[in-house]
């Protein structure tokens, strides 16, 4: 996709702009709402659930929702609710951490590619496209078959993906940045080329890259649900979303239930983050929100 | 008006849904057909080369035969040996064959592909994988075309019953090395194609030796997820399963009146096997320990929707042999439990690993078994593994806790082999085990079983939980399935349609 | 633009010959015995290794990767460890499953997805724009594999209008076979017809906010006249981009699609093999992918660098 970053005016007196902005739009409000409420659910996790989702209470089982259950029970007489708020945890943290690994891996190399350029460029890039060719999910499959099955892998599998994504971004956007003059000007100041890049480079693509981040962050959502749905993410006792789904595909008849609460938190997630990262990106380039 | 546009879009997208679905049926709707659901694919089709219990869930009986064979209830019949003597001092076994059989290229069968069946699955470097069964024979002789003597090194017991595994068919020379693609027998069925990751395809052998079959043509068609399994059949594509993988859609399936479920039994001891060389499951106080905190029922509840039977020892309670008092050993009492561990230093209770093969018991079972130890301060790791991953750890000993189901008939002589993956090593069982094997009267072998059962339940060698149920879900129209599976197969010479 | 192709050219080998490598050495990796797995829990310890040898595993792994990469270039990728057939073979016989179903889904997306961001461009801003923008939305979040089973219980076991799953396979018929991929091809291509419809639409509108649109408004062309003859033209270059990676991304989601409807598709075919250590498929299966990914990313350089003239002289 193209990347525009028009902005070259100092950081600070466009973020206060920028959060104005992006309150005033409708979208990213109900994305944070949204994004807050699963985030809050899966932090009151840690200290209070309604049910224990260890324990297993057969003759509990496939209950419907009701008062009691508020999301039905499933076929081991689990808390679905219980369950969801767990998975969310599970679920954020995954995603959470595999940003992070394509932020703190991408960011540098696509800044250290665009300040160099030639031959590092270029293994760089070739590197990139190398990992590109991967198809997300395959790659997933692969290195799970390796380490075996698990949320630490999972991780990883998506973490790896999210590295060429930040580094092409970053690159392409710092591109733009250093011909500009006022980059020229520091340059020829003296200032080393790392200098340049951690004192004006990077602030101006902050916005940009939380952006992008917020997109990954909820591809990556969705790419634990898939991977833990065909038995590669977090294994049981700990709920995931993907596996509840997995679960619940033999019982659609006697607890459909189990099939649609957690569909609906995956997509609730996935929205919310999406909206949250329209809203941003709307927020940040007026020229687009201009036209919307 | 926009909806009436609506509507009769609709409707005419129905007309040519139902319209292809109706046209999608017909090319399968004759019934002398059959679709068989089978969960795994076949590594490739000649069971002589593989253990595998997806080759002979499709070949067994269908394509090939060998000169015995077993029937639903577990008795031995004869095949392409109409019959035999066995002399005096029980180590040499006459075998009159069939005649006029035909192999399904056309290649006559004599008693020549019987000798060269016989000498490829014992050779040195055969890849036979029940090289066993073979063991007892000294040498295979030609007699004439339609007479093999088998001599023996030593009286087997069993020897009529190994002729009839899968893994002992009759092949011929010229067509042995290219059965694992196209399986070539002497059954009333002829492979027809597989077409791989889908099916495979068998239509009826017109040339037959025996009773021809009433079906023209089977498939075996491979669904390996009990959801897809249950949509397959309520959709209607799959007639039958001969082991229903989904028993959380019986009752579905049950009200619905186009089907036949049928309940049979297994030979499949579904026990959680714990690894007795290994700290802390070398005690029997924490063995014992967690036979008291085990609740059978609540695993066959939740695992398997209350299909199953609970064992109190590695046998199968349907035979006359069963010590069935044995269940009563280990009464769920967490308080015992707790005072064992604590006896053994482990009053804290301690971490361990649990290793689940991809069924559905062990998948499931294996939760719910880690919920219950949880109770007395066990805190187990489940890790799934696939089939090939199980057989590279638990299965050579590399293991603390698995779950499994042991399918193999009488085989509670594993008990007495210390090598085998549980590590069971006891004096006493392998001793009755010896004594069983040269004991030849029936009360005096059913009393050795039960002591043997008695010894590895006290030992609590190993958590026992249930008999697999075998639950056959098919068609209402279709007869002569079995009900039973004392060997793996899917026996299709008997079955038909009725109108 | 032959010396940008060139170049260009060289790239996609370099990346080719390292994905081979990269997939080669990845997979020596994973443990487990595959001759082992072939014979079965209860063959014996003798029968296990006549079988690595006549597998040729005892062989050094540079030899095997060497073995490997010419057999590749003969098209010969090897024998399957379970099936004991050739690796080309079985893809050949399951590209016919996972290709048409790629191409379905990607026609079916772009059918439904062009004329919703035509549609929305057209009328930006207004109520209609809107909903169909936040119905994408939800469209985007929901998990394919979800979906689908949704799909299957609503059309296949309540209605039993089409198959469960399974696939009849192309000699019984094209209509049979086309209908079992129906449901397959639906569940992949609504989350992906709402991504594409997002991008037709603000392409679109970027488009029509360029000078030679106004230039043509102003000759007095009507609104859907320009919206068709100009826009929608110059509009097609990053849609064509995102139809591009979406059919890679289609070809291998299949992975998870044809688990739930047990299409015997190349996604199941690397699923099982990876799940059964059968190395030479995974090896095949996996470089196949790979390479239609990196053979659609060079056409779409190529289709750039015809389009902007000014690509060729940089590097990307």
């Amino acid at each position: 996709m193209t990347v525009t970053s028009s902005n070259t005016k100092e950081q600070s007196t466009i973020a206060r702009s920028t959060w104005q902005r992006a309150l005033a739009s409708r979208s990213f409000v109900i994305g944070v709402s949204i994004t807050l409420l699963i985030v809050v659910l899966a932090l009151l996790s840690f200290v209070w659930t309604p049910y224990d989702v260890a324990k297993l209470v057969i003759t509990n089982r496939l209950k419907a929702p009701s008062t009691e259950f508020w999301f039905g029970t499933d076929h081991f007489g689990r808390d679905i609710f219980s369950m969801i708020m767990v998975g969310a945890r599970n679920s954020i943290a995954v995603a959470l951490v595999a940003v992070a690994i394509g932020m703190c891996i991408g960011i540098p190399l696509g800044a250290w590619a665009a300040a160099k350029r030639g031959w590092i460029d270029d293994v760089l890039m070739r590197a990139n496209d190398l990992v590109f060719a991967f198809p997300s999910i395959l790659s997933a499959v692969m290195i799970t078959a390796i380490f075996g099955p698990g949320a630490i892998n999972a991780i990883i599998a998506i973490g790896i993906f999210n590295i060429p994504v930040f580094a092409r971004l970053t690159r392409g956007a710092a591109l733009s940045l250093w011909s500009r003059e006022y980059i020229l000007a520091a340059r020829v100041c003296g200032k080393s080329p790392a200098r340049i890049t951690v004192e004006h480079i990077l602030p101006n693509i902050t916005n940009l890259l939380i952006v992008q981040g917020t997109i990954q962050f909820s591809l990556g959502i969705l790419a634990e649900a898939g991977l833990s749905y065909v038995g590669l993410g977090a294994q049981p006792p700990l709920p995931s979303w993907g596996r509840m789904l997995f679960e619940a595909q033999t019982m659609m008849a006697i607890g459909p239930h189990m099939a649609i609460f957690p569909g609906i938190a995956i997509i609730l997630t996935v929205l919310g983050l999406n909206l949250m990262g329209d809203g941003l990106r709307d927020a940040l380039d007026p020229k687009l929100r201009g036209e919307n | 008006m926009g909806i009436s546009v609506k509507k009769t879009i609709l409707t005419g997208m129905t007309a040519v849904l139902l319209s292809a679905t109706a046209l999608a049926g017909q090319a399968f709707a004759a019934k002398d057909s059959l679709i068989m659901g089978v969960a795994l694919e076949p590594p490739h089709l000649d069971p002589t080369a593989g253990a595998a219990a997806a080759i002979d869930e499709i070949v067994y009986a269908n394509i090939f035969e060998g000169l015995t064979r077993i029937n639903e209830n577990g008795e031995v019949q004869p095949a392409l040996a109409k019959s035999w003597e066995i002399s005096e001092d029980g180590k040499t076994y006459t075998f009159m064959l069939q005649s006029g059989v035909k192999f399904h290229d056309g290649a006559d069968f004599t008693a020549e592909d019987v000798k060269f069946s016989l000498d490829r699955a014992r050779a040195e470097d055969s890849t036979n994988a029940q090289k066993g069964l073979f063991a007892a024979i000294e040498a295979v002789d030609v007699v004439d075309a339609t007479t093999v003597k088998i001599t023996l090194k030593n009286p087997a017991g069993n020897f009529l019953f190994n002729m009839g595994w899968g893994d002992a068919v009759i092949v011929d020379p010229a067509s042995a090395d290219g059965n694992k693609e196209n399986p070539v027998g002497t059954g009333p069925f002829k492979f027809a194609n597989w077409a791989k990751g889908s099916s495979v395809n068998v239509a009826r052998n017109d040339a037959y030796w025996g009773t021809p079959v009433a079906l023209a043509s089977a498939s075996f068609r491979i669904i390996p997820d009990a959801a897809a399994a249950t949509n397959a059949l309520l959709a209607g594509d799959v007639d039958a399963f001969a082991n229903f993988p989904a028993p959380e859609s019986l009752p579905q399936i049950e009200a619905d009146p186009r089907f036949a479920v049928v309940q049979g039994s297994t030979e499949g001891e579904t026990v959680l096997s714990t690894n007795n060389s290994k700290a802390p499951f070398n005690d029997i106080r924490v063995r014992q320990a967690i036979a008291h905190t085990i609740d059978r029922q609540a695993i066959i509840d939740g695992a398997m929707f209350g299909q199953g039977t609970p064992i109190g020892t590695h046998f199968a309670p349907h035979h006359p042999a069963y010590n069935a008092d044995l269940i009563n050993t280990y009464p769920r009492d967490l308080e015992k439990a707790k005072a064992l561990l604590a006896e053994a230093g482990l009053a804290d209770g301690f971490k361990a690993t649990l290793q689940l093969p991809p069924p559905t018991y062990a998948r499931r079972g294996g939760e719910i078994i880690a919920s219950q130890l949880r109770e007395i301060g066990i805190e187990l790791e489940i890790i799934p593994v696939e089939w090939k991953q199980w057989l590279e750890g638990p299965f050579k000993g590399d293991f603390d806790l698995t779950i499994v189901s042991h399918t193999e008939p009488m085989d509670i002589g594993i008990y007495a082999n210390k090598d085998y993956y549980f590590k069971y090593d006891s004096k006493p069982m392998q001793d009755v085990i010896a004594k069983l094997d040269v004991t030849s009267g029936t009360d005096e072998r059913y009393a050795l079983m039960k002591e043997a059962q008695a010894i590895i339940t006290n030992d609590a060698v190993n958590g026992f939980l249930f008999e697999l149920a075998k639950t056959g879900v098919w068609n209402a129209k279709i007869n002569g399935l079995w009900k039973n599976s004392p060997v793996q197969a899917n026996d299709l010479t008997g079955v038909s349609w009725s109108e | 633009m032959s010396w940008f192709i060139a170049k260009r050219l060289v790239s996609l080998f370099v990346t080719l010959i390292f994905a081979t490598i990269v997939i080669f050495a990845v997979l020596e990796i994973i443990p487990g015995d595959p001759a082992r797995l072939m014979l079965g829990i209860n063959a014996t310890e003798d029968a296990v290794s006549a079988l690595r040898e006549q597998m040729g595993l005892n062989q050094p792994i540079f030899i095997r990767y060497l073995d490997w990469v010419t057999g590749l270039l003969s098209g010969d990728l090897g024998k399957s460890f379970t099936y004991s057939s050739q690796v080309s073979e079985l893809i050949g016989e399951r590209i016919w499953v996972s290709l048409p179903l790629a191409l379905l889904a990607l026609t079916l997306s772009t059918v439904i997805a062009i004329p919703i961001g035509l549609y929305a461009a057209a009328r930006r801003g207004r109520t209609s724009d809107t909903s169909i923008m936040a119905a994408t939305q939800f469209g985007i979040a929901i998990p394919n594999f979800w979906f689908a089973l949704l799909l299957v219980y609503v059309f296949a076991v309540a209605l039993r209008w089409v198959p469960a799953g399974g696939f009849p396979g192309w000699e019984n018929g094209i209509w049979p076979a086309l209908y079992s991929l129906f449901l397959p091809a639906i569940a992949l291509a609504l989350p992906q017809a709402a991504i594409l419809s997002r991008v037709a639409r603000s392409a679109l509108i970027e488009v029509l906010g360029e000078d030679f649109i106004r230039t043509a408004r102003a000759k007095g062309l009507t609104k859907s006249q320009t919206l068709w003859h100009h826009a929608l033209r110059n509009a097609m270059i990053p849609v064509v981009t995102i139809m591009g990676l979406q059919f890679a991304f289609l070809l291998a989601g299949t992975i998870i699609i044809e688990n739930v409807f047990y299409l015997p598709g190349l996604g199941r075919l690397v699923f099982q093999a990876i799940t059964q250590h059968d190395l030479p498929v995974v090896q095949g299966t996996v470089l196949l992918l790979v390479a239609t990914v990196v053979v659609i990313n060079f056409l779409i350089d190529l289709l750039y660098a015809w389009i902007d003239p000014r690509l060729r002289s940089t590097t990307r």
